[in-house]
């Protein structure tokens, strides 16, 4: 399901949903959307297991752990739903709250020299790299980069904290970019999302 | 062959360079997965297109469904990769795996194709090479699986006859069965593949092609087809169920957006208004319906199991389902302020459908659509579709003035005997419509014009027509463009080369099949894509094998001539079919068949099944009941038929 894309995501939540009964609410107008929001896109081939989002429901008998267990029944393979929390509905959007991102990256090819190529690039002033046309500076949104220890199979994982602010994102396959390892032999994985207190 | 896993860690590999790789990951809520040394018989179905169109086929859903309920057997999904995947596989040796298990298609019993239409064959042809199976029946050994294909175009199977083991006549939904049994028979003697096919062709609905041999005139025309065995059916009958079973519930739900992101639920199958043109609407009678609470149970099954967000309550001619009115009551009732679309394709153009409309939860509201086919009186008589002008303009202004901005019309242009001027009355009935529109809703109101070119079908009152000519069809396109560049109004056709294809491939006979085969040894693949279609190497395939396009096409087919599909019944008979295109000429119609039974050769042929299902469940008049015989003769006039 790690290439399911952002929209299609989106979709894949509501018809969860759907399937509990659970009073989704649905905006007004001539178009009705659902009350749905996703915390941060995660982009396609990413796995992640910190998704978050809001969902707005109209008042229910039901409780937290029953919603919780509502939801877990309905989700599709490959969607596990860890947590249900009940929020104040005055609070600022999860999406305004996102601040930066962490990623685990575990390297399907071995590159040599990675721990003196991190170094090398966190010793770095300034990153200048392009995306979509546009240069940008990717340094300052690398907030942390550093070598883990090998997963099972003895394959070379990274791990790096990326601003996640609007228009402020760090992505995880530029700094791959920018320490020349090509981003198809790796696996993505988005390991937690970090919010403004 | 390649183990799954190895099949898996390749493709893992080649996902991220291909465009919607959730194309190929399986892995949805309600797909199957068994354990594959744990049953007898494994089936690949196969959609030979893309699987964003062929997640939405239904006759796909039914069959998976249906042998995944037999604890025997697993059935499993296969599509066409797009164009970047199928490069990507075959530059790294990936073979066409399925869905579920990545198995490759070879590993199969049974690797069944879905034909719903003619463009589909370079497809089915690009899938046998790239799962490594031998592309001509005749090259396939006792190792290698079998494989069927079914679906409407198989009614003419002729063109696909060398590359089919067997092909499905008609509904699937008990046959299959059948076959699965056969094929497990066979396997615990296996003999030989001969042996197979022979069991096979024993099975009513089942047509094995290698127990014929097509002869022909010197003029090239279809003379006889000769049987090989004696046990080969002569014709070929086509499956009906007496009852349809209740519907599937059960859907798989794709993580990527596909066609059509719905539920569809079939509420009647057959339609008995008879237009002459209508292939379905030929060999997909008789009418039966589903009764009503099946229906209303269904979707409220389907959408706890599903979540999809529309339902498509799906028929030939939704508005003919007797309980319409109270089936989208009930529905609208049963499932208000759940959020949900629900849409009744193909009604008829009368006001009560916009009531009808009205009354179904869309709250989108965006168009409504309707299908006159045909812009002149005349014409619509001609092809036994009798609306009057008027008719049309009053439901268009209701339309209108329920609220619905966009009114969809559907066209056929290149109708028997259309003049220019029947052309022309499309755009002017266009304009009529939009100008009707800007009345009620100012600029507001758009017309959005369909316009495709009719194709004469096997089996149909139309099959002895020529279809138009290029020329022809790019002259009558041109005047649409040129009458219909209006504001408001939006004019959307079929490209001529893609009609042709269609036209050559409808009608065509076993000699086809080679033009089919050499136009995909020079790339043809994707015929019915836009950016796919190589018309180019349809035509250098024509002449290579030395047959003439327009041999199938533009040839007006004489009232004796025998078709190349007449082993393959439908149950029609050829003497109704002929009378009724006489009357077409003569700009007669026929009535709707509810009103009174014309002897189209549905009822004799299956009145046995008839008798036993009397009542309502079929729109056909009840049979009387069999006179007393003796169990003896009982026997031999089943066996006649």
């Amino acid at each position: 399901m790690r290439y399911t894309s952002h929209l299609d995501l989106h979709k894949t939540w509501e018809r969860t949903i759907r399937r509990t009964g659970l009073p989704l609410v649905y905006s007004q107008g001539f178009n009705p959307r659902p009350k749905l929001q996703l915390a941060s896109a995660l982009p396609l081939g990413f796995t992640s297991d910190s998704e978050v989002l809001d969902a707005w429901f109209a008042e229910t008998d039901l409780s937290i752990t029953q919603i919780l267990e509502a939801m877990q029944k309905a989700a599709p393979p490959g969607l596990q739903i860890h947590n249900v929390t009940e929020i104040d509905s005055t609070k600022p959007p999860l999406q305004t709250q996102v601040r930066s991102a962490e990623y685990v990256i575990t390297l399907l090819e071995s590159v040599p020299n990675l721990e003196v190529c991190l170094e090398s690039r966190l010793s770095d002033s300034s990153l200048p790299r392009q995306r979509r046309g546009k240069p940008y500076d990717l340094r300052p949104l690398i907030e942390t980069l550093s070598l883990l220890l090998p997963d099972e199979q003895g394959r070379s994982r990274i791990a790096m904290r990326l601003s996640a602010r609007e228009a402020a994102t760090g992505r995880p396959e530029e700094v791959l970019a920018a320490l020349g390892i090509s981003p198809e032999s790796t696996r993505i994985h988005r390991s937690h999302l970090i919010f403004d207190e | 062959m390649l183990a799954p896993s190895e099949i898996l860690s390749r493709l893992e590999r080649l996902l991220p360079t291909v465009q919607k790789p959730g194309r190929y990951t399986g892995g949805e809520l309600n797909q199957v997965v068994k354990d594959w040394d744990s049953v007898k018989t494994r089936v690949a179905l196969v959609f030979p297109d893309i699987y964003d169109l062929g997640m939405s086929n239904l006759g796909l859903a039914i069959l998976y469904d249906l042998l995944n309920q037999c604890p025997e057997v697993l059935a499993e999904r296969a599509f066409s990769p797009w164009v970047d995947m199928e490069t990507a596989m075959r530059s790294i040796g990936l073979p066409l795996f399925s869905l579920e298990s990545k198995h490759p298609l070879i590993d199969f019993d049974i690797v069944g194709f879905s034909l719903p239409y003619e463009t589909l064959y370079t497809n089915t042809l690009n899938a046998l090479d790239l799962a490594g199976i031998p592309l001509f029946s005749s090259d396939r050994t006792a190792k290698d699986p079998l494989v069927i294909a079914g679906g409407h175009a198989a009614f003419n199977p002729e063109p696909m006859h060398a590359f089919i083991d067997a092909f499905v006549i008609g509904e699937g939904e008990e046959v299959i069965h059948e076959i699965v049994s056969v094929h497990q028979a066979w396997r615990e003697q296996k003999v030989n593949r001969e042996d197979l096919l022979h069991s096979l062709a024993g099975i009513q609905g089942v047509y094995v092609p290698a127990f014929y041999r097509a002869h022909y005139n010197s003029d090239g025309t279809f003379s006889r087809m000769e049987r090989l065995w004696e046990g080969a059916a002569n014709p070929v009958i086509k499956r009906i169920v007496a009852q349809l079973p209740p519907p599937l519930t059960r859907f798989i739900v794709p993580y990527i957006d596909t066609v059509h992101n719905r539920i569809p639920i079939e509420i009647m199958r057959g339609c008995t208004r008879g237009c002459r043109f209508c292939h379905a609407g030929m060999i997909t009678r008789p009418v039966r319906e589903r009764p009503m609470d099946e229906i209303v149970n269904a979707v409220e099954q389907a959408i706890a199991q599903t979540g999809f967000e529309e339902i498509g309550l799906l028929s030939l001619s939704s508005s003919d389902y007797t309980q319409v009115v109270d089936l989208v009551q009930t529905v609208n009732q049963r499932f208000v302020g759940r959020h949900l679309s629900i849409s009744l394709p193909s009604l008829r153009i009368e006001t009560v459908s916009v009531d009808l409309m009205d009354a179904v939860m869309d709250e989108r509201r965006s168009g409504f659509t309707l299908a006159p086919e045909a812009a002149t009186e005349r014409m619509r008589r001609i092809i036994n579709k009798p609306v009057s002008t008027e008719q049309l303009m009053e439901t268009a202004r209701a339309i209108f003035s329920r609220g619905w901005p966009t009114l969809k019309l559907y066209f056929m242009i290149g109708h028997p005997s259309e003049t220019m001027e029947d052309v022309q009355a499309v755009a002017d009935l266009c304009k009529a419509v939009l100008a009707e529109g800007r009345k009620v809703l100012g600029g507001r109101a758009t017309v959005h014009a369909g316009v495709s070119t009719f194709v004469p079908k096997p089996h149909t009152p139309f099959q002895w027509v020529p279809s138009e000519t290029i020329e022809n069809i790019r002259a009558k396109q041109g005047l649409l463009k040129r009458q219909m560049h209006t504001p408001g109004l939006k004019l959307t056709w079929t490209p001529p080369e893609e009609t042709l294809l269609e036209a050559w491939l409808s009608r065509g006979d076993r000699r086809m099949a080679q033009v089919i085969f050499a136009a995909w040894q020079r790339g043809a693949r994707f015929d019915a894509w836009k950016d796919g279609f190589n018309y180019q190497a349809w035509m250098d395939a024509f002449t290579e094998t030395g047959l003439d396009p327009a041999f199938y096409t533009h040839r007006q087919r004489l009232p004796f001539e025998t078709f190349p599909w007449e082993h393959i019944s439908t149950t029609l008979r050829k003497k109704f079919l002929f009378d009724d295109y006489l009357r077409s000429q003569r700009e007669e119609t026929l009535d709707d068949c509810r009103q009174g039974c014309f002897a189209c050769g549905i009822l004799p042929a299956f009145a046995g099944v008839r008798r036993q299902h009397p009542g309502d469940i079929w729109k056909c008049p009840d049979v009387s009941p069999r006179p007393q015989m003796k169990a003896q003769d009982l026997t031999k006039s089943e066996a006649l038929g």
